[in-house]
């Protein structure tokens, strides 16, 4: 089967501005494609449908919330020294927040040619309130349980699902839990050996008693409380 | 064509749509079986809707046992992970923790020797005849044999469950597998008693199959019930013994060529019809393969380590990047998804359940079909709730 | 048979002579050890397996462990046929509207057991936003058994305990159980699905929060 970047070539030949190969620095070295939304449907079932690729079987669907994170880069700037003298260099720090958005990794095999896998990828814009993109399963039926799953615990919207709804939460709940920064319900009892963040639950629900100071020096008319 | 087309749904796929409300038809009836029944392989729920006797609808619903195994994936450490994976399918423990030590060790680069990967083997084809004699007894119970055929298969299953509880001090949790080789060596005696267990397997398939296979009422009750097409189990992502009995060749064992399986003689059992019969036959004929495997892997399995001595357990942090491991457990592929970000505790940890992804059909199998043989139908697509919901 | 005979009256019959009365043939006991004895040795359990702990359940009721010769020889599928209910396997938020209806549909004297480290706690996902922190927060439970999966002498072990604990109830007085006394029966409450959590997220008649005082 073909490499990563050859195959790349191949679709952006075909769907120009469409494809970024995703480099996968670890030892397992599976490089993915990440698909513009747009065109991914189409890519979908030209991957499905090419003679020499024929990944007829979409393994796996997965969902990986990136929340916003703040990069912050360091630059060494040249500053005129305002009295006259010779210019300093001073590191210059600047802050940027680089959005976060919600990911969704397909695993496609092929079972006609016995070859694989080809991991593609699509984003969404944010994770707020641009978070549709195309379903693939009109192209790949196991998609089906699995997108409704990432639907149920990222909260990505797929456009074009037969039937979008919760499948492992009840319909009347609420939050995506899987997503980062979920909170749960505070549904704290007794914990014998208590540590980290079940610590602090603990305290919170069992606040220390305020430990009575004793007076400093008896004084002569009488004692205090 | 769309697989929407290939759908017993669909009018080119074979469905009839007949109008609901005339004078000649009734109203339809829904029923919920589940999630507590008796023969739905634990808390799963089909929302059945029927004319009369046959099934026009079925929504299955689950979550039931949703225990959030994802999220505990990456609040605990990769090593900590390994008892939470006996749980997913949790007949299957061994074949569970392969796939997860498979995929951390293809995330990180860390090889295994080689007496391990044979102990490994062994370990998982105990595993595959110990799945599928229960499912045997389980279809046979649910088909109405109740009972007797599942005293059977428990009665061989103990066998096997007393060499795990002597290999890893546990009948069903194992917890066996590390990353870089197993926990611990099995030692000769234990070695021989497999042999053992593998040898006298032969004469129990015997004596069941005997009593069952031939048998006119599972015949009756099982042929041409649930049939499943090549082209939609493909599409749909089925994998294990449900494929191959549609007659596509895929097993991952001789497709991936993972551990010591190339090394290994078997052959890999289709099926003609992809019906109910056929998934169980599938097994059967699986299981014998699994006998000739055990008995090739026992005689050739070498002296060594079981541990890659460089293997790090403590404060295992692999390097940031991704990997996607399967192998072919009893049910199906099971796969791990681990991104790392280099810290001890994985950034996602996704688990690729074949018993979810095999549910994707159940309605297309069912429609037509009564309510009796959904149940068998069920149980021929070999679910097991930890895995569907995890 | 008139009310038991008085506690102190010089009529009670020792041990040793029941038993020599045993050896000439004549058996004698009092209602309540008769009434609980048929009780305790024929105590059916309901078809109810949720996880990993039920296929444990199902190995006990198999041919090498056999809880049928305790007495639960069949498992009832109907709730209203069956006295026992084997909490087995981990109780998610979504199923345990189910599992406190089935208990509400279970008839009288019932008795519940909770088999593994899930039913008791939550066990090994307690920290889960979908995994209710034991079956006691909704539903009374008789006996807990511990582990992760209990072995089947666990089980059977718990079974026994429970029959010790029908064989020593009192069939009047204050004392009796809740099928012989007086008060009326009671629904147990069935929790619903709320937008992040159950509502209530526990039965307070049922189950309290142990108090405890911290040091620091």
């Amino acid at each position: 089967m073909e490499t990563t970047e050859q195959l790349r070539d191949r679709l952006l030949a075909r769907f120009p501005g469409a494809v970024q190969l995703v480099a996968n620095p670890g030892p397992a070295a599976q490089h993915s494609l990440l698909l513009e939304p747009a065109h991914a449907r189409a890519i979908a079932e030209f991957l499905r449908d090419d003679p020499a690729l024929l990944l007829d079987y979409c393994s796996n669907a997965t969902g990986v919330d990136w929340p916003d994170k703040e990069i912050t880069e360091t630059v060494k700037v040249t500053v005129p020294d305002p009295a006259g003298g010779p210019a300093k260099v001073v590191d210059q720090k600047t802050t940027r927040l680089q959005p976060g958005c919600l990911e969704v990794v397909y695993h496609l095999y092929s079972m006609a040619r016995r070859h694989g896998p080809v991991v593609i990828r699509l984003r969404t814009g944010n994770r707020t309130d641009r978070v549709t993109l195309p379903s693939l399963t009109p192209a790949w039926r196991s998609c089906e349980f699995q997108e409704r799953e990432i639907f149920d615990l990222f909260g990505v919207i797929f456009d074009g699902h037969p039937d979008l709804r919760r499948i492992l939460m009840w319909d009347e709940f609420k939050d995506h839990p899987m997503r980062k920064d979920y909170v749960e319900p505070d549904d704290y009892e007794w914990e014998p050996t208590p540590h980290g963040t079940v610590m602090d639950k603990a305290k919170a629900h069992h606040p220390a008693p305020v430990p009575v100071v004793p007076p400093a020096a008896p004084a002569k008319e009488g004692t205090q409380p | 064509m769309s697989p929407a087309d290939l759908s017993p749904l669909s009018p080119a796929g074979g469905a009839t749509v007949r109008p609901v409300h005339d004078e000649f038809h009734g109203d339809l009836l829904e029923v919920s079986m589940g999630p507590h029944h008796p023969s739905t392989h634990g808390v799963f729920r089909m929302m059945v809707t029927l004319d009369g006797e046959t099934i026009v609808k079925l929504k299955p619903v689950f979550g039931y046992l949703h225990r959030n195994h994802e999220k505990l994936g990456e609040n605990t450490t990769y090593l900590a992970s390994m008892p939470y994976t006996d749980r997913l399918d949790y007949l299957c423990s061994m074949t569970n923790n392969w796939a997860y030590a498979l995929a951390v060790e293809k995330l990180a680069g860390q090889p295994v020797p080689e007496r391990a990967e044979y102990l490994r083997v062994i370990l998982a084809e105990l595993t595959r005849l110990l799945n599928h004699t229960c499912l045997a007894g389980f279809l046979l119970q649910d088909s109405g044999a109740s009972g007797t055929p599942l005293m059977y298969a428990f009665r061989e299953r103990e066998k096997i469950l007393d060499l795990f509880e002597s290999l890893s001090g546990s009948r069903m949790m194992c917890n066996f597998q590390r990353f870089g080789g197993s926990r611990l060596d099995a030692p000769a005696d234990w070695l021989a008693g497999a042999s053992q267990v593998a040898d006298a397997y032969g004469a129990f398939l015997d004596e069941f199959e005997a009593l069952i296979t031939g048998n006119e009422i599972l015949m009756a009750r099982t042929q041409g019930v649930g049939v499943l097409t090549p082209a939609l189990a493909t599409s749909a992502g089925i994998t294990g013994p449900m494929l191959r009995a549609t007659g596509v060749a895929y097993d991952i064992r001789k497709v991936d060529g993972y551990g010591v399986y190339p090394r290994l003689d078997f052959r890999v059992p289709l099926g003609d019809h992809g019906d109910t019969y056929d998934r169980y036959m599938i097994r059967v004929l699986e299981m014998r393969e699994s006998i000739k495997i055990l008995q090739q892997a026992l005689a050739a399995i070498p002296a060594g380590p079981v541990m890659d001595p460089k293997a790090k357990i403590r404060g295992f942090r692999p390097k940031a990047g991704e990997a996607y491991g399967r192998i072919e457990g009893p049910k199906g592929e099971i796969g791990f998804y681990l991104i790392s970000d280099g810290s001890p505790n994985p950034y996602r940890y996704r688990v690729r359940a074949p018993s979810f992804v095999n549910l994707t059909i159940l309605e297309d199998l069912c429609l037509g079909h009564s309510v009796a043989d959904a149940v068998i139908i069920l149980g021929s697509i070999d679910i097991v709730l930890g895995e569907v919901d995890r | 048979m008139s009310d038991a005979v008085p506690a102190d009256s010089a009529a009670v019959i020792s041990d040793a002579e029941r038993a020599e009365l045993r050896r000439h043939g004549i058996l004698l006991t009092s209602l309540e050890e008769l009434y609980n004895w048929g009780r305790s040795h024929s105590v059916w359990p309901l078809q109810f397996g949720l996880a990993c702990c039920a296929i444990e359940m199902i190995a006990t009721s198999m041919a090498r462990f056999d809880i049928a010769r305790f007495g639960s020889e069949v498992f009832r599928p109907s709730p209203r046929q069956a006295d026992l209910l084997i909490v087995s396997g981990t109780v998610t938020k979504k199923m345990a509207p189910q599992v406190v209806r089935l208990w509400n549909q279970m008839a009288e004297p019932k008795y519940c057991i909770a088999m593994g480290a899930c039913a008791i706690s939550g066990g090994p996902f307690k920290q889960g936003y979908n995994v209710l922190k034991g079956i006691d927060r909704y539903i009374p439970v008789d006996v807990y058994i511990p582990g992760c999966p209990p072995r089947p002498e666990a089980l059977l072990n718990g079974l026994i305990k429970l029959q010790e604990q029908i064989r020593g109830q009192k069939i009047a007085g204050p004392d009796a159980p809740r099928h012989l006394g007086k008060t009326d029966a009671c629904e147990y409450p069935v929790p619903e699905f709320g937008p992040h959590d159950l509502e209530p997220p526990k039965n307070p008649a049922v189950w309290q929060p142990p108090t405890i005082t911290r040091k620091e």
